[in-house]
């Protein structure tokens, strides 16, 4: 079976692949952080990627829209293929929101500028129509009320949802989340993940990095377990959860459900 | 029953923690080594202050035609008032020198147009940028609409210093961030030609470019084909000063976390979006300080015109010192050049420190 059949194989048949990985290999110098990546996820589907640090989980998910370069096999979005043609690139971004681990919102820039700036230059949508949009985003993830002032006043977990909000406002297709609740304190963690699980049930197409299990079996449509560069188990999550078909799935999993 | 929490009410401040003496207290007298320094201090500003007020103005002289007219013992600030206008203008006819003063005064009042709120932020700068520098060199230099030609020798004083200091800091500025982002670029022939731009120019003293942009260059252009020293030097302060502001520049585009830039590249905004939009309004706020040192010290540098045979106020000073009518008032000409060029340099680090107070975001609450 040729790499790109293996891909489609986890597909149901009339299925449109949205994001495909075929043989996808990636080295940080020496070290060979990606090892023969062969994924692919259908519009609609969530995905969460999980595993140890240093499993290459966030590397592979930044390959999406190129903020890592992969140095071997094909990364396709949206039927478009991601190499050095700079435009595919920009197009390509144009259409996946990302979220990070420390929000990245834009400092010198007002909430409520923040959510505009893309909409204003990438999509050149008029300024008054981009801030009626943000601001229906912002209250979408309930802070419509902070649009004025800056990002450095407010907590962790408004920040990050604003920058899910930032991410929305350019109506994109796909959504990346890398690690987006791993720096905020425990009670800020939920209202993050409400919002998260507010958009999966809108449908959105969502990948998403993330150690919140309960995020996983609620919302997942497949979980993706990796380690040493490698897709390990790739299933269902009850199936994932309930019954893991690799020793170091079960292993993985039983460091970090009972603690 | 439940218990209701009252907080008891504030207490007033301590007598002994607020007011003049508590000040005194605190900051003078709060150890032995503090009551020594205190003591020290005015002991030092009672040998110096006296002898400088009574040198400066109760024994200075402030008007007479010539050194002789001084019999005070003290400063002898005629001398100042005789060459005022030279040390202002140089040897720019009298009659014209009306030309700077209303170019200065337009400068004034477009700058001061900032602070009306209705009007358009960005036509202005384009006023400024664009068209003043067009007008102001239309006005300086004359041939137009009547006005007689000044040749460029003449230009000189405080007029050539603040021509030189104004064009070097406003050309350099944008020539500093291009070098600046090009030396981070991974475009290798722009990174190199950067590198060796920026490394060649710092490892040369400016003396040196101003010796080739006035001797130098000269010789090597053919015959007939020449232009204007003033043009020259200027060139070379800027590309001088260019140099250094990219140093300083780059210093603020290494201290954006790279979070940054991979939000704005993850947005879909090209480079040059990303970078005017977004990393370099946040590095150039945090190089304010090293930017406006820059400046500060471009400003003070211009001064080695002198050696090239340009009469800033520095020269002109030099050069007046030697009238056969005024000889011996070396110390009031440079205690006069040296209060100019404070207050000129004060102005811009107070000014620099209002604008670095204005774009603070990072941490204010409301």
């Amino acid at each position: 079976m040729t790499d790109r059949n293996m891909a489609l194989a986890q597909l149901e048949p009339g299925e449109e692949a949205i994001i495909e990985f075929i043989d996808v290999n990636k080295w940080y110098g020496d070290f060979h952080v990606l090892k023969n990546i062969n994924f692919s996820i259908k519009k609609g589907e969530r995905i969460v990627v999980c595993g140890p640090s240093g499993s290459g989980k966030s590397t592979m998910t930044r390959c999406i829209n190129r903020l890592e370069e992969h140095q071997k096999g094909i990364i396709s979005v949206d039927g478009v293929e991601m190499n050095d043609n700079l435009k595919n690139i920009e197009a390509i971004r144009k259409d996946v929101g990302m979220v990070f681990q420390h929000f990245n919102l834009f400092p010198h820039l007002s909430i409520l500028e923040n959510l505009t700036l893309a909409p204003i230059w990438v999509r050149k949508t008029p300024k008054k129509e981009a801030e009626e949009m943000a601001m229906h985003y912002l209250e979408r993830v309930k802070i419509a009320n902070q649009a004025l002032k800056y990002p450095g006043q407010l907590s962790g977990g408004q920040q990050q949802r604003v920058a899910i909000a930032r991410g929305l406002c350019m109506q994109p297709r796909i959504m990346l989340f890398d690690e987006p609740t791993s720096a905020l304190d425990p009670e800020m963690i939920k209202e993050v993940l409400d919002v998260m699980i507010q958009l999966a049930e809108e449908g959105m197409t969502m990948v998403c990095v993330t150690h919140e299990m309960g995020f996983a079996k609620t919302v997942a449509d497949r979980v993706v377990f990796m380690d040493a560069g490698e897709i390990v188990e790739a299933n269902k999550p009850h199936e994932f959860f309930d019954n893991p078909q690799h020793d170091r799935t079960q292993m993985f999993l039983s460091q970090i459900l009972n603690h | 029953m439940a218990i209701e929490f009252k907080p008891s009410p504030s207490l007033p401040p301590p007598v002994n923690s607020v007011g003049a003496l508590a000040w005194l207290r605190q900051n003078l007298l709060s150890s032995p080594l503090n009551v020594f320094l205190t003591l020290f201090s005015l002991y030092v500003l009672y040998l110096l202050v006296p002898p400088i007020i009574e040198w400066g103005l109760i024994n200075a002289t402030f008007s007479g035609d010539s050194k002789a007219a001084c019999t005070g013992g003290g400063a002898c600030w005629a001398f100042i008032g005789v060459y005022f206008e030279q040390f202002m203008y140089g040897l720019y006819p009298s009659e014209e020198t009306w030309r700077i003063n209303l170019s200065l005064i337009l400068l004034v009042l477009l700058v001061g147009a900032f602070a009306i709120k209705t009007i358009n932020k960005l036509y202005l700068s384009l006023a400024i940028i664009l068209v003043y520098p067009v007008v102001a060199y239309f006005l300086f230099a004359g041939g137009v609409f009547g006005l007689t030609v000044v040749e460029t020798s003449l230009w000189g004083g405080l007029f050539l210093t603040t021509l030189l200091g104004v064009v070097g800091i406003v050309a350099s500025f944008p020539l500093g961030v291009l070098l600046a982002l090009g030396r981070r670029s991974d475009m290798p022939v722009a990174k190199s030609v950067c590198v060796v731009f920026i490394e060649t120019i710092r490892a040369v003293p400016l003396i040196t470019i101003l010796f080739m942009a006035s001797v130098m260059i000269p010789l090597f252009l053919p015959d007939g084909m020449n232009f204007n020293k003033l043009m020259r030097v200027l060139i070379g302060i800027t590309l001088f000063s260019a140099a250094y502001m990219a140093e300083v520049i780059r210093g603020g585009l290494q201290a954006i976390p790279k979070g940054q830039y991979e939000a704005a590249d993850a947005m879909g905004l090209t480079y040059w979006q990303s970078m005017i939009l977004v990393i370099l309004p946040q590095a150039l706020k945090l190089v304010i300080p090293g930017i406006v040192n820059t400046f500060i010290g471009l400003f003070k540098d211009t001064t080695l015109v002198y050696i090239v045979g340009m009469f800033d106020l520095l020269g002109r000073i030099q050069a007046a010192n030697h009238d056969a009518n005024w000889l011996g008032t070396t110390v009031e000409g440079y205690a006069f050049a040296g209060f100019v060029y404070w207050i000129i340099c004060f102005g811009m680090s107070r000014y620099s420190m209002a604008i670095e107070r204005k774009l603070e975001t990072g941490h204010k609450r409301n």
